[in-house]
This record gives structure tokens, C-alpha cells and sequence, in this order.
């Protein structure tokens, strides 16, 4: 097999020059079907029946839930072939998913809080689902905390990289005992939703929303590993010459 | 030309090394244990001296206090032989750093973990907790106490470097702690209530295999890396 296109696109320089055309229809795309999907979902979309309007925050909640789940397997995986293959490029990725998947898993936790009030009547209930999410907060602050506590780059990125994968293993393993914690001390008193099975003219929207919003982190994880090159290359000839010209 | 020990030599020796200094800085053996008694005073001082009150936390506090114990006694597991130079020393000796994390991992259970699963059933009085509670505390801990100086063998090793890493080290190993805490917890509460607590032991003797496998790995990569900066 031809491994030329691997070698090239794991050079900083190639994929930042490379992905730079990319930007503009990656954001236009993004940011239009956020603003499609948020008024399909907080406007068009159907009354639920028992929740009445407060369900709508569904279309920001569970979007954001799905990327914090798959934005800590995203970092640790280029953490993972960072280590292997000593890809410099992938330990960029991995440090710039760390505060969006932080930020993302605040949104659900917030915004979950804010769905609680009016549906079970408390902001913070204890119950499997949330404490896991908790958990992950923790884990990417862990992340970015051992990545600022290092001067050394490299040793930065390693240590996390590490760090990334242990948590790998573990987010299993505490989704599913925390699961377990839940189904043991509290029977489900509360559901999540009454119904499991969600009409198709709110679950179109929903899928609508996933969709914008895993644009969204390609978008920003982009603009964030961009920069993170340019940081992190400022001293090459290359980068020098990109700054001269632009001002 | 000279020959170099084997793997069990060293492993023995290191064993009785870590042993030596850990029984000449008695401080290190008894900071851990006296935190754990201490922190017990503050729990019915602070919420109440009830048995009634008392009995239905006791599973829970006693764990949470000897899993932060565990947390504070990590921050010094490689530490002094990274300073002084006797990690580097280990890690040219052409041994596997592996068997090497492995037991130094074994010497900090023997001195927080042992002591700590040894005291709690004194806790266990002082918090009232009910009699069918003791046998599965101590087992609990004997099992998850393991687990606890393995996982943090991990944290230790990737802090290892920086200067102030003690409060970086329990953020990144708490969210680790969490199966312990809650398998180790569980199996107590449900012998207290009279049912089976065999699934919780297996549980946590499983989570011990896995981090007995995997601990020492992450953190003789983690030592490595603290070593070349």
C-alpha cells in the first residue's frame, strides 16, 4: 500500500496549508444548519404531549452529550497514533479536543440541569446518566490541567497522550458501574423520557441537530489545530513568511 | 566481564530497599493511618454522634477515607527516587521498568493499604457499623486497596516530574477511583442488608487483575517520558 498521503498529511505544514480552503464551506455549513435546526427543533417541531415546550432542549442537550462522549475518543485515538507513530500533528489534535469536549460536556450538564428543573422538579438529581457525565468533566479537566502543567512540550504531549488512552479504558468501565450504583439504590422512579420511542417529527430535527453539531466540532477542532501549529511552528521559516505576508 | 544481576535479584533487593526507607522515614508509614483515625473524629462532630445516623454512612465514610489517605500518601511514590537519581539509575539498568513499578506499587500497598484495611474495622466500631459488615469492609478493601496503589502508581508516574504535582495527581486519579469506590462500597451495604456481596468482590478483583496487567505499563511509560525531559 501507498503510505505517501499518510506521511504527507502528518506534516503541519502540509495540512495547514492543505485544509485552509477547507474553512469557509466547513463554517457556512456548520453555522447554517445550526440556525436551520434550531428553529426546526425550537420552533416547527411538535408539542410534547406531557413535557409540554421545556422538551425542546433536547436539540441542544443530547447533541452535545453525543460529541463529549465521542470528542474523549477522538483525543485519546490521535493521542494513541501520536505515541505510536510519533506524529507530532496528532498531538495537536489531541490537546485541541481537550477544552471543546470540556465545554460540551459543561453545555449537557448545564443544560440538563436546566431540563431537570421543570420535568423532575430539582436541578441536580443524582441519577447514572448524569453522574458519568460529571465524571468526564473531570477527566477532560484532568487532561487539560496535566497538558498546562508541563513547560516542555513534548513531555506534555506524551504524559497526556498516556493519561488519554488509561481514561480510555476506564471510561467504560465507569459508565458501566456507575450504572450499576444507580439501577441498585435508586429503582428507576424517574425516566429519562416516558416514552422510549420518540415521534419521527421530533426525532428528525434531533438527527438534523447530531448532525450540525458534529460539523460544528470538525469546524472548530480545525480552527483549533490550525492554531495550535502556528504556536507551536512560529519559529519555522515557513509560518515567519505566512505572518510577513499577512501584514 | 561483569555479571549483572537478574530480574529477581533486583526485584528483591528493590523490595527490601523500598521496605528500608520506607520503616527509616516512619512518617511515611504513619501519616496515612493517622489521617484516616483523624478525619473519622470530624465525621461525627460534624453531622451527628447518632448510631442511627451514623450506621447507614459508615460503609461509605470509612472507604472515602481510606481512598483519600491512599490520594495523599501517592504523591511520594516515585518522587524521592526521581530526585535523588535512583529512578534513572533503575531505568539504565537494562531491567524491565515494569517489574519495577510493579513493586514499588506492592511496597506503598504494604504500608498505606495493609495498615489502612487493618484499622477499619476499629473505624467500624466507632462509626457503628452494623456487624454484618466487618467481614466484606476488610475484604473490600484488601481487594480495592490494591487496585487503589495501582491505578495511582499511574498518576504518581505522570506528575513525576513536576514540582508541585500532589493536587494535578488527585484530579486526574479521582475520576479512575470511581469503580472502587463503588463496587467496595456496595459490597458492604448489601451484607449489611442481607444479601449476596460475592458479585461485588468478583468485581473488584477483576478491576485488580485488570490494573495489575495495565497499571504498571502506563506508568513505566509515564516514568520514561518524566525521565527524558
Amino acid at each position: 500500500m501507498n503510505w505517501q498521503w499518510f506521511h504527507r498529511w502528518s506534516s503541519p505544514r502540509w495540512f495547514y496549508e492543505k485544509t485552509g480552503p477547507w474553512l469557509p464551506w466547513l463554517a457556512t455549513a456548520a453555522v447554517l444548519m445550526l440556525l436551520i435546526g434550531s428553529a426546526w427543533g425550537l420552533c416547527f417541531a411538535p408539542i410534547h404531549s406531557q413535557q409540554g415546550n421545556s422538551y425542546r432542549i433536547i436539540y441542544i442537550h443530547v447533541p452535545a452529550s453525543f460529541l463529549a462522549l465521542a470528542g474523549y475518543y477522538v483525543m485519546a485515538i490521535s493521542g494513541a497514533i501520536g505515541l505510536i507513530w510519533r506524529i507530532k500533528l496528532s498531538f495537536m489534535v489531541m490537546k485541541a479536543a481537550a477544552p471543546l469536549g470540556a465545554v460540551l460536556t459543561f453545555i449537557s450538564l448545564v443544560t440538563g440541569a436546566i431540563w431537570g428543573k421543570p420535568t423532575w422538579g430539582a436541578w441536580w438529581v443524582w441519577d447514572a446518566r448524569i453522574t458519568s457525565m460529571l465524571v468526564l468533566f473531570f477527566l477532560y479537566l484532568g487532561m487539560i490541567a496535566l497538558q498546562e502543567a508541563y513547560e516542555n512540550q513534548e513531555s506534555a504531549d506524551k504524559t497526556s497522550a498516556i493519561l488519554a488512552l488509561v481514561g480510555m479504558i476506564n471510561v467504560p468501565i465507569i459508565y458501566k458501574s456507575v450504572d450499576w450504583w444507580f439501577t441498585l439504590h435508586q429503582p428507576a422512579t424517574l425516566k429519562l423520557t416516558g416514552n422510549s420511542s420518540i415521534h419521527p417529527s421530533m426525532a428528525y430535527p434531533l438527527i438534523w441537530m447530531i448532525v450540525s453539531f458534529y460539523l460544528t466540532y470538525a469546524w472548530l477542532l480545525l480552527e483549533r489545530v490550525r492554531l495550535e501549529i502556528l504556536q507551536r511552528e512560529k519559529r519555522t521559516r515557513w509560518v515567519q513568511e505566512l505572518v510577513n505576508l499577512a501584514t | 566481564m561483569i555479571q549483572l544481576p537478574g530480574l529477581g535479584t533486583l526485584l528483591m533487593a528493590s523490595v527490601k530497599r523500598d521496605l528500608l526507607l520506607a520503616f527509616r522515614n516512619r512518617g511515611d508509614i504513619a501519616n496515612p493511618a493517622i489521617f484516616f483515625l483523624s478525619v473519622l473524629v470530624f465525621v461525627p462532630l460534624g453531622i451527628s454522634p447518632e448510631a442511627a445516623v451514623l450506621a447507614p454512612i459508615a460503609p461509605g465514610m470509612i472507604w472515602i477515607l481510606a481512598l483519600l489517605a491512599t490520594l495523599l500518601s501517592l504523591d511520594r511514590l516515585f518522587k524521592g527516587d526521581f530526585e535523588d537519581g535512583s529512578l534513572e539509575q533503575m531505568a539504565i539498568s537494562g531491567q524491565p521498568l515494569y517489574w519495577l513499578v510493579m513493586v514499588k506499587a506492592l511496597v506503598h500497598w504494604l504500608i498505606t493499604g495493609l495498615p489502612l484495611t487493618l484499622l477499619a474495622p476499629l473505624l467500624g466500631v466507632m462509626m457503628a457499623l452494623p456487624d454484618a459488615g466487618f467481614g466484606p469492609l476488610i475484604a473490600s478493601l484488601l481487594l480495592g486497596s490494591g487496585s487503589l496503589s495501582l491505578v495511582g502508581s499511574i498518576g504518581a508516574a505522570l506528575t513525576v516530574a513536576l514540582r508541585r504535582g500532589g493536587l494535578l495527581l488527585s484530579l486526574i486519579i479521582m475520576p479512575l477511583y470511581v469503580p472502587v469506590l463503588i463496587f467496595g462500597t456496595g459490597a458492604v451495604r448489601n451484607a449489611i442488608e442481607g444479601f449476596a456481596f460475592s458479585g461485588q468482590l468478583a468485581v473488584l478483583g477483576a478491576y485488580f487483575t485488570g490494573a495489575l496487567l495495565l497499571a504498571p505499563l502506563a506508568a513505566a511509560g509515564a516514568l520514561r517520558i518524566g525521565l527524558n525531559q
